[in-house]
């Protein structure tokens, strides 16, 4: 189970890498939230498979008998599962108002900030 | 009934029994309180009159909890808070050593003089979409990553402080503002994305995301596994969050767009964050890897000290130029944990304080320059010191302390850096240390000679009002050269509260016995 989900994760990264390497902002949001995945499940793999039996502490006990299975990284996972979806939603209203106002989704066009003709620094007082 | 079976359990093997003292809820203070200020703006969202007297109360409450703070981890050594009565290494706790105290105090300063400056800016749409809330939300982002103990909740409050900034940054929705939005945003959250990847690695590697249970670890060797990938990943992360050499291209591109006073915000703490959580991983939880990455970072050290000295000569536009000055300062930083010994680490800690306030200050600073020119391009400035002396005297000011001149407060740090290189044989490092001395000073001696001594370019129209500066403005400034001044002229009580800082970072016995007691 580990290595298919190793496997998975190694695919994912590649993907998004290869997304977030292109010009056009909505691919490199797509890259985004392969990314954010790829991460998620790599969590969750290193969080070791070792059980299905959930977390469950007898009453009067203060640890579990047996071998359960680790509720952290779901926990961890869920964080940064709402902080990465609310992220891609702003991005997401961020590129579409970047794509009216600048009037193009190629991130190399997008020269305002900095802007390609430059006065150059002046040479004499 | 399961309310009979709890009690019969022993407790005190998992919790903290016993209840908080009131004086210990004094840590998480300086969270908490812009958290409720940023709540409480979100519902005056109708009465915008009262943002700017709330976050200014807030922020004077939060720097006399930071200076309280410091005064008791200055005589009592560190303090650690768990939340939910978990025992540590389990629930997540709130740790303060004396750097994270230091940089929380010094947030909470920068934080009033900006938003003091923001007063001056920010008109009635800005602050009906909320400029305060998400200013307060960012000093509680930063203030929680200064003050926590678990390295997870390090990537939590790393992305609090991110949405913040999108915020901000994006605030007013200029077609420029989007452009700079958009990069910043997507570089940034790459590199909180891979600091992810590390802390899940880690938690393979390790089991555990406290910080002292992971210094412990690190120490007994007790960890085996791929550390090197984690602590390549997580350099590359934090270098990134800090605008180091080939991972600064979102600064200059992104710093110059927003608000002055959310610049000078972004440029006194964002990429300090990232320098904090570098010392607090490679010096504090795995001395062995801040020894490999050692070379590495006095190398990015000399190329970001050149590349940030010369984005300063090269620029035109004066905001950007700050942006620049940002980057050769975090050159000079990376400097101390690249010798890695105490002396250097202190000096770093000591550079990276006054970084903080200047940064603040030079951003303050552009923004009223070239508020009053009218423009940001140094071509079509001048005049300016026949229109406001003071800013005059307080640009020199700003100036000669970006530059490590005395008597202001870059020299004693940069000397003290100098000093450790020499000893430590890095000779090229010195000329370096020196040549970017020398390289922004002429810079910056040629912003103050456009923007103030040059004759003002072609007269305005006739009639044409010329744009006054207010106390608003000036104020912040003036205050940022005295803190300067003063710190330059008596630097004991700095200098040896970074010294102090260096050490509890080399050592880490201390950090760990408090969170962890008996091991």
């Amino acid at each position: 189970m580990e290595t298919a989900l190793s496997v998975v994760v190694g695919l994912l990264f590649a993907a998004a890498i290869y997304l977030m390497l292109s010009l056009h902002t909505i691919r490199i949001l797509l890259g985004v939230v392969l990314l954010g995945n790829a991460v998620n499940l790599l969590i969750f793999t290193a969080g070791r498979f070792r059980s299905e039996v959930p977390p469950i502490i007898a009453p009067d006990a203060y640890a579990p008998a047996g071998d359960v299975a680790n509720p952290l990284p779901q926990a961890l996972i869920l964080t940064a599962i709402v902080i990465s979806f609310s992220f891609f939603v702003f991005l997401l209203v961020l590129a579409y108002r970047a794509y009216q106002d600048l009037g193009t989704d190629d991130s190399d066009k997008m020269r305002l900030a900095e802007p390609v003709a430059d006065d150059g620094p002046p040479k004499g007082y | 009934m399961a309310a009979v079976g709890v009690n019969e359990i022993d407790r005190s093997v998992a919790m903290v029994t016993k209840a908080v003292s009131l004086a210990d809820w004094l840590l998480i203070a300086p969270v908490a309180l812009p958290i409720l200020g940023g709540a409480a703006l979100l519902m005056l969202n109708r009465r915008i009159a009262w943002h700017a007297p709330v976050t200014i109360a807030i922020l004077v409450l939060m720097s006399l909890a930071d200076l309280v703070l410091l005064y008791r981890v200055w005589t009592e050594g560190p303090l650690h808070m768990a939340m939910g009565s978990w025992l540590p290494p389990f629930g997540i706790v709130f740790a303060a050593d004396t750097l994270g105290v230091l940089f929380a105090t010094i947030t909470a300063f920068t934080g009033l003089v900006c938003a003091v400056f923001a007063t001056a800016e920010a008109d009635a749409t800005e602050y009906r979409y909320g400029y305060f809330t998400f200013y307060l939300l960012m000093l509680a982002g930063v203030t929680g990553a200064f003050l926590t103990g678990d390295i997870f909740n390090l990537y939590v409050w790393f992305e609090v402080l991110l949405i913040s900034s999108f915020g901000l940054l994006a605030l007013g929705s200029n077609p420029i503002q989007l452009d700079g939005t958009f990069k910043y945003a997507i570089l940034n959250l790459i590199a909180t994305t891979l600091f992810l990847v590390s802390v899940g690695i880690l938690y393979g590697i390790a089991g555990t995301l406290n910080m002292a249970d992971l210094a412990l670890k690190a120490r007994s060797g007790e960890m085996s596994g791929p550390l090197m990938t984690f602590g390549i990943l997580m350099t590359v992360a934090f270098l990134m969050k800090a605008a180091a050499f080939p991972l600064n291209a979102w600064l200059p591109a992104s710093y110059h767009v927003p608000r002055s006073s959310s610049s000078a915000l972004f440029a006194a703490l964002l990429t300090k964050v990232g320098i904090y959580a570098l010392l607090r991983t490679l010096i504090l939880l795995f001395p062995q890897l801040g020894e490999a990455f050692a070379p590495v970072l006095l190398v990015v050290a000399n190329a970001t000290m050149i590349i940030g000295a010369l984005g300063l000569l090269a620029s035109t536009d004066i905001r950007r130029m700050v942006g620049w000055a940002v980057i050769s300062g975090i050159g000079v930083i990376l400097v101390g944990p690249g010798l890695g010994e105490s002396a250097a680490l202190g000096g770093a800690i000591a550079y990276a304080m006054h970084s903080m306030i200047v940064m603040a200050g030079l951003y303050c600073l552009a923004g009223a320059m070239s508020w009053m020119a009218g423009g940001q391009s140094l071509q079509r400035m001048g005049g300016l010191a026949l229109r406001s002396p003071a800013l005059l005297l307080c640009g020199l000011g700003l100036m000669l302390a970006t530059a490590g001149l005395p008597p202001f407060s870059g020299l004693w740090p940069k000397a003290i850096l100098v000093e450790a290189a020499l000893s430590d044989a890095a000779y090229t490092t010195v000329v370096i240390v020196l040549l970017n001395g020398l390289l922004t000073t002429i810079a910056f001696g040629r912003m103050f000679a456009f923007g103030f001594w040059k004759p003002a370019p072609a007269a305005p129209d006739e009639g044409a009002e010329l744009a006054l500066l207010s106390k608003k403005r000036l104020v912040p400034i003036a205050a940022v050269v005295v803190v300067s001044l003063a710190a330059g002229l008596y630097p004991e009580p700095w200098l040896a509260a970074s010294h102090q800082a260096a050490a509890g970072l080399l050592n880490g016995a201390t950090y760990i016995e408090t969170v962890l007691p008996g091991g």
